[in-house]
């Protein structure tokens, strides 16, 4: 091989190996990947253990779940999750009956206010959760919205 | 009361006499049927449908209502309203007012055409008077987007359907009237049986809204669509329901209908577009 | 054209972020009528909200979420913060949007 062909295979070969180094160092990621094995489970107390590792819930007033008591339409169901407890570190909101039970989970920060709200998919009739984690425990508040099927209006 | 007015116009329907009762009389007797229907309802609530006799419904409406979905069709019929054609107009060349606040307008009687014309088929017109493809009356898309738009910048301006003092005027009004007030399909329902007679009950799990006010709040994007609906797709719609042939959308039937039910919700709000479930 | 829609509202030390994104939110269950076939998975697995550059919160979405989704959080802020929302779904798609807090 001349001197030209090995140069240009070692420029070659170094850029490769930069870029490929490169791609090996991956950026550090600022916050937790997506809980894929939580949202995939079918079942609410398996979905609760997966996220917490644990079953222990507390049920208190001081979480206010704002929910409607009937759907008007099972495709959007708004919900709002708040609370006074301190140091929340998340919140999550489960529905019991729908395929999987996790629809949503909030990870405050220290500068969070303990306030979250979105709308949700519901097809059937069913006990809505919200979990917060504050302080390590984790307490709760549920009700039951019932979702209708079968209008006149289509 | 509701019985009385029922038979009168059933047999102003059956009958279809020359001697009409007038638009003014009938606007007053369906007023004063709603009235007496919901005594708490104050008149211009109307707009809102169903969420002016329903609570409970109602709550979920003021949630979605505060940041609703429809704001992205807003936005995207703005920008599609301000596109210049091919050959360089822009839609606000077809419009009064370059085409802003002006929902309230339709639809009117062409004296010229002696048809019944409504927005979204102006819109269309304009389209093709500009050597572009119409858009569209269903399942979304940019004619509901910039319908949407249009009825947003008329926020707050009352309808004043008029009908001019001729027959081809009148016969139009009829018509709509009719269709309005004829049962039809499998079901054998008529609009005013959900809208007039029904409204306010359960029907299955949903609540008819009152006969006046329906088109002042469409395109609406109905949640269990995922999308706006524009007021013929809705007129299909109902039709399909009672498993009856439904008409095409800007067809004269639904145009005369248009003009019906946007005469009777005359002194109420432009709210488009609106939330619907 | 952004997807987000963004609104920042601060009152008594408190800023109110509310947003609208346009996102199908298709679960993957639903089924084409035509074909028969089952549409796609296709939804936003993650928002990240930053005030200032720093993160105040991550959410973590499901398929259950509605469509056009909607979102609002508080957290402790002054007028004139910068806020910023990005999401990301589960086909790889991303786009976020700063906004002024008012």
């Amino acid at each position: 091989m001349n001197r030209r062909n090995f140069l240009k295979n070692s420029l070659m070969t170094a850029a490769t190996i930069t870029t490929f180094a490169g791609l090996m160092i991956k950026p550090k990621r600022l916050y937790a990947a997506w809980p894929k094995a939580s949202f995939d489970i079918t079942e609410l107390n398996a979905s609760i253990n997966s996220v917490y590792g644990h079953n222990n819930l507390d049920e208190s007033s001081e979480v206010k779940l704002k929910a409607p008591d009937i759907a008007e339409n099972g495709a959007i169901v708004p919900l709002n999750v708040k609370t006074k407890l301190k140091n929340v570190e998340s919140i999550m909101i489960f529905v019991e009956n729908n395929p999987q039970p996790l629809s949503s989970g909030y990870n405050l920060s220290s500068k969070s206010v303990p306030t979250v709200g979105t709308r949700i998919k519901m097809g059937k009739t069913s006990t809505v959760m919200a979990a917060v984690k504050s302080d390590g425990k984790i307490y709760t508040a549920s009700k039951e919205v019932k979702v209708t099927i079968g209008g006149c209006g289509g | 009361m509701g019985n009385i007015f029922h038979k009168f116009l059933l047999v102003l329907v059956l009958v279809n006499i020359t001697a009409y009762a007038s638009p003014e009389e009938d606007l007053e007797l369906f007023r004063d049927h709603f009235k007496n229907r919901f005594p708490n309802t104050e008149f211009s609530d109307y707009k809102n449908g169903v969420y002016s006799i329903d609570a409970s419904s109602r709550e979920q409406w003021e949630s979605i209502e505060d940041f609703p979905p429809y704001e992205l069709n807003i936005e995207d019929g703005e920008r599609l309203f301000n596109q210049p054609f091919k050959n360089g107009n822009t839609y606000s060349s077809c419009f009064e007012n370059s085409g802003i606040g002006i929902r309230q307008n339709y639809p009117y009687f062409d004296e010229d055409t002696g048809r019944v014309m409504t927005l979204e088929l102006a819109i269309n017109n304009c389209r093709k008077d500009n050597g572009e493809k119409p858009l569209s009356y269903y399942k979304g898309g940019p004619m509901a987007d910039i319908s949407a738009y249009m009825a947003y910048t008329s926020r707050g301006n009352k309808f004043d359907v008029k009908i001019p003092n001729s027959q081809e005027a009148l016969d139009a009004y009829e018509a709509g009237k009719k269709l309005y007030f004829t049962k039809v399909g499998q079901l054998n329902f008529s609009c005013a049986d959900c809208h007039v007679y029904q409204t306010g009950s359960k029907l299955r799990a949903d609540i008819p809204s009152p006969g006046i006010g329906h088109s002042t709040h469409f395109p609406a994007y109905r949640s269990g669509a995922g999308r706006l609906v524009t007021l013929h797709e809705r007129f299909a719609g109902c039709l399909n329901r009672v498993r009856a042939k439904p008409f095409k959308a800007q067809n004269e039937e639904y145009r005369n209908l248009e003009y019906f039910i946007s005469y009777m919700s005359n002194g109420l709000e432009i709210n488009g577009p609106g939330s619907r479930k | 054209m952004s997807t987000i829609k963004l609104r920042a509202k601060e009152s008594k030390g408190v800023v109110t972020v509310k947003a609208i994104i346009k996102h199908p939110m298709e679960t993957g269950q639903r089924k084409n009528k035509k074909t028969g076939e089952k549409i796609p998975a296709h939804f936003i697995q993650q928002v990240i909200g930053k005030a200032n550059g720093e993160e105040v919160i991550t959410v973590n979405w499901g398929p259950a979420v509605s469509k056009n989704p909607y979102l609002t959080f508080g957290y402790i802020g002054a007028k004139g913060d910068t806020v910023e929302l990005a999401w990301e779904d589960n086909q790889g798609n991303k786009d976020s949007l700063k906004s002024e807090v008012k």
